[in-house]
C-alpha cells in the first residue's frame, strides 16, 4: 500500500502512450492523451494523501483535525477543467484535418506536407 | 477492522478499477464506444478522487470528464463521419 | 520507418521512461506519509488569514491566485483559438436557408419523448446548482470551475432537449463573448486594483467578514469564484456552439 497508486500511474502512462503510439485514428489518440493527463491527477492526489486525515474543510469539524493537503487538491482542480478546453482545441484540429484531406489515419496525414 | 484498514481496501479496490478502466478505454477502437468508455472511466475517476478526500476534485472530474467531455467527443466525431 | 520498427523504437524508450518512474517513486516518502510544510502550514492558517472554511479554494484564489489567473487564460486562450480554427475553408459556404430549414432536411432520428422531457425538466435544478456552486466558494467543496462547468452544462440540456435552435437563440455568440471576456478580465482587474492600493497583485483587500465561512466573508475570494464561474460557463458554452456551427456550413458542390 505505500507505492500502489504510483504503481498504478506508472501503469496508466504507459497504457496510454501505447494508445496513441499504435492508433490509427486521430479521435483515439486524442482519447489516449486524456487518459495520460488523468494520471498526472492522481499521481498529485496521491502525493498529498496523509493517512487518516479528513477532507480539508472546516465548517462543521476542529480546525485542528488532521487533514490532507490542500495544495496539490488546488492545483489538480483547475488542471481538470482546463484540459476539457485544451482537448476541445485538439479535436478541432482533428475536424480541419478531416474536412483538408479527408482521413483521419495518422500514418496518412504524415504523407502530406503543408 | 479499523477505519484506516478499511480505507486502505476502498482505495486499492478503486486504484485497479481505474487501471483496469484505462486499459479498456485504450483497446476501444469504435468511435461511439469510446464515448461511452471514456464516461465511466471519468466516473471511476472521480470515485478514486472521492476515497483520496478531495470531494472537489471529484465533482470537477465527474462534471468536466463524464459530461463535458464526452459530449464535446460525440460532436467531434458527428463533424467527422462520412454523410450515409 | 516501418511501423514494426516504430514499435520497437518506443518499448526501448517506454522501458527506459517507466524504470525513471518507477525509481523516482522509490524516493517518495510512501502513500500516506505526507512531509511537506506547505500543506499544514497553510492549514493552520487559513481560517485566520481568510476566514474561509474552504482550504482548497481559498489556496485557488487568495494564496496561489497567481496561477489562477494563468489557468483561467489558458481556458480563455482554447476558447478564443477554436472559433479561429473552425474557420470557413475556402470552397465552403454557409448554407443559404435558416438553420430551422436545414434542420428539417436533414434525416435526423427524432429524440425520443422522454429525453426531451427529462432534459427540459432538469434545466432549472442544473443552472441553480451550478450558480449555488459558483458563489459559495469558500464554505464548500465549490467554487468557480466546478460551477461554470455545470451551469454549462444546463444549457447543454436545451441542447439535448432537441431544440438546436433555441440552444442558439439562448446563446448568441455576442453575449457568450462579453461574458467570457468580462470574466477573465474581472480576475485581472481585481488583481489590479490591489496594485492601485499599493498592496501586492491579487491581495485580499476586500472586507474579511466575522464569521469564518459565512456567503459574505473572505473577502475577494467570494468575487473571483463568482467572476471565474462566468468565465468557465461562457467558455464551455462557445466551445459547444463552434463544434456545434459546423453543421451549418456546406462543402461547394454538394447539398
Amino acid at each position: 500500500m505505500q507505492v500502489f497508486p504510483f504503481l498504478v500511474v506508472a501503469w496508466i502512462v504507459a497504457v496510454g502512450l501505447y494508445g496513441l503510439i499504435t492508433s490509427r485514428d486521430l479521435i483515439h489518440q486524442v482519447v489516449c492523451l486524456v487518459v495520460v493527463q488523468s494520471s498526472t491527477y492522481v499521481l498529485l492526489l496521491a502525493v498529498g494523501y496523509v493517512t487518516g486525515g479528513v477532507a480539508p474543510y472546516f465548517f462543521d469539524i476542529s480546525p485542528h483535525a488532521k487533514a490532507v493537503d490542500p495544495v496539490v487538491q488546488a492545483l489538480a482542480l483547475t488542471d481538470v477543467v482546463v484540459e476539457a478546453a485544451v482537448t476541445a482545441l485538439l479535436l478541432s484540429f482533428a475536424v480541419q484535418a478531416h474536412k483538408r484531406f479527408g482521413t483521419l489515419d495518422p500514418h496518412e496525414l504524415a504523407e502530406f506536407k503543408g | 477492522m479499523t477505519p484506516n484498514a478499511v480505507m486502505d481496501i476502498l482505495q486499492v479496490t478503486v486504484l485497479v478499477l481505474v487501471a483496469a478502466g484505462a486499459t479498456l478505454v485504450v483497446r476501444t477502437r469504435d468511435r461511439v464506444r469510446l464515448v461511452l468508455v471514456l464516461s465511466v472511466y471519468g466516473m471511476l475517476l472521480a470515485i478514486l478522487f472521492f476515497t483520496f478526500q478531495a470531494p472537489d476534485v471529484s465533482l470537477s472530474e465527474l462534471a468536466v470528464g463524464a459530461i463535458a467531455l464526452p459530449l464535446i467527443l460525440l460532436l467531434a466525431i458527428a463533424k467527422v463521419r462520412k454523410p450515409q | 520507418m516501418t511501423p514494426r520498427q516504430r514499435l520497437w523504437l518506443f518499448a526501448v524508450a517506454a522501458a527506459g521512461l517507466i524504470a525513471c518512474y518507477l525509481w523516482a517513486f522509490a524516493g517518495l516518502p510512501g502513500f500516506g506519509n505526507y512531509p511537506g510544510p506547505y500543506g499544514p502550514a497553510i492549514l493552520k492558517h487559513v481560517i485566520a488569514q481568510t476566514n474561509a472554511t474552504g482550504a482548497v479554494s481559498a489556496v485557488n484564489f487568495s494564496y496561489r491566485g497567481f496561477d489562477t489567473v494563468g489557468e483561467e487564460f489558458i481556458l480563455f486562450t482554447a476558447a478564443a483559438g477554436m472559433s479561429v480554427v473552425l474557420r470557413r475553408l475556402r470552397g465552403e459556404r454557409k448554407s443559404e436557408s435558416s438553420p430551422a430549414e436545414d434542420a428539417t432536411k436533414r434525416q435526423v432520428p427524432a429524440t425520443s419523448s422522454a429525453v426531451r422531457i427529462v432534459s427540459l425538466l432538469l434545466v432549472g435544478p442544473t443552472a441553480l446548482i451550478g450558480w449555488w456552486l459558483a458563489t459559495h466558494a469558500q464554505t464548500n467543496p465549490s467554487g468557480g470551475f466546478q460551477g461554470g462547468v455545470i451551469l454549462a452544462t444546463a444549457f447543454f440540456l436545451v441542447y439535448l432537449s432537441g431544440e438546436f435552435i433555441a440552444f442558439r437563440r439562448l446563446s448568441p455568440i455576442a453575449v457568450l463573448d462579453v461574458a467570457e471576456a468580462v470574466g477573465a478580465g474581472g480576475f485581472a482587474a481585481v488583481g489590479v486594483t490591489a496594485v492601485a492600493l499599493s498592496l501586492p497583485y491579487l491581495f485580499n483587500y476586500l472586507p474579511l467578514g466575522t464569521i469564518p465561512g459565512a456567503v459574505s466573508s473572505s473577502g475577494t475570494i467570494v468575487l473571483i469564484s463568482f467572476l471565474v464561474g462566468i468565465e468557465v460557463a461562457a467558455a464551455f458554452i462557445l466551445i459547444i456552439g463552434e463544434l456545434l456551427e459546423q453543421t451549418l456550413l456546406r462543402r461547394a458542390g454538394s447539398s
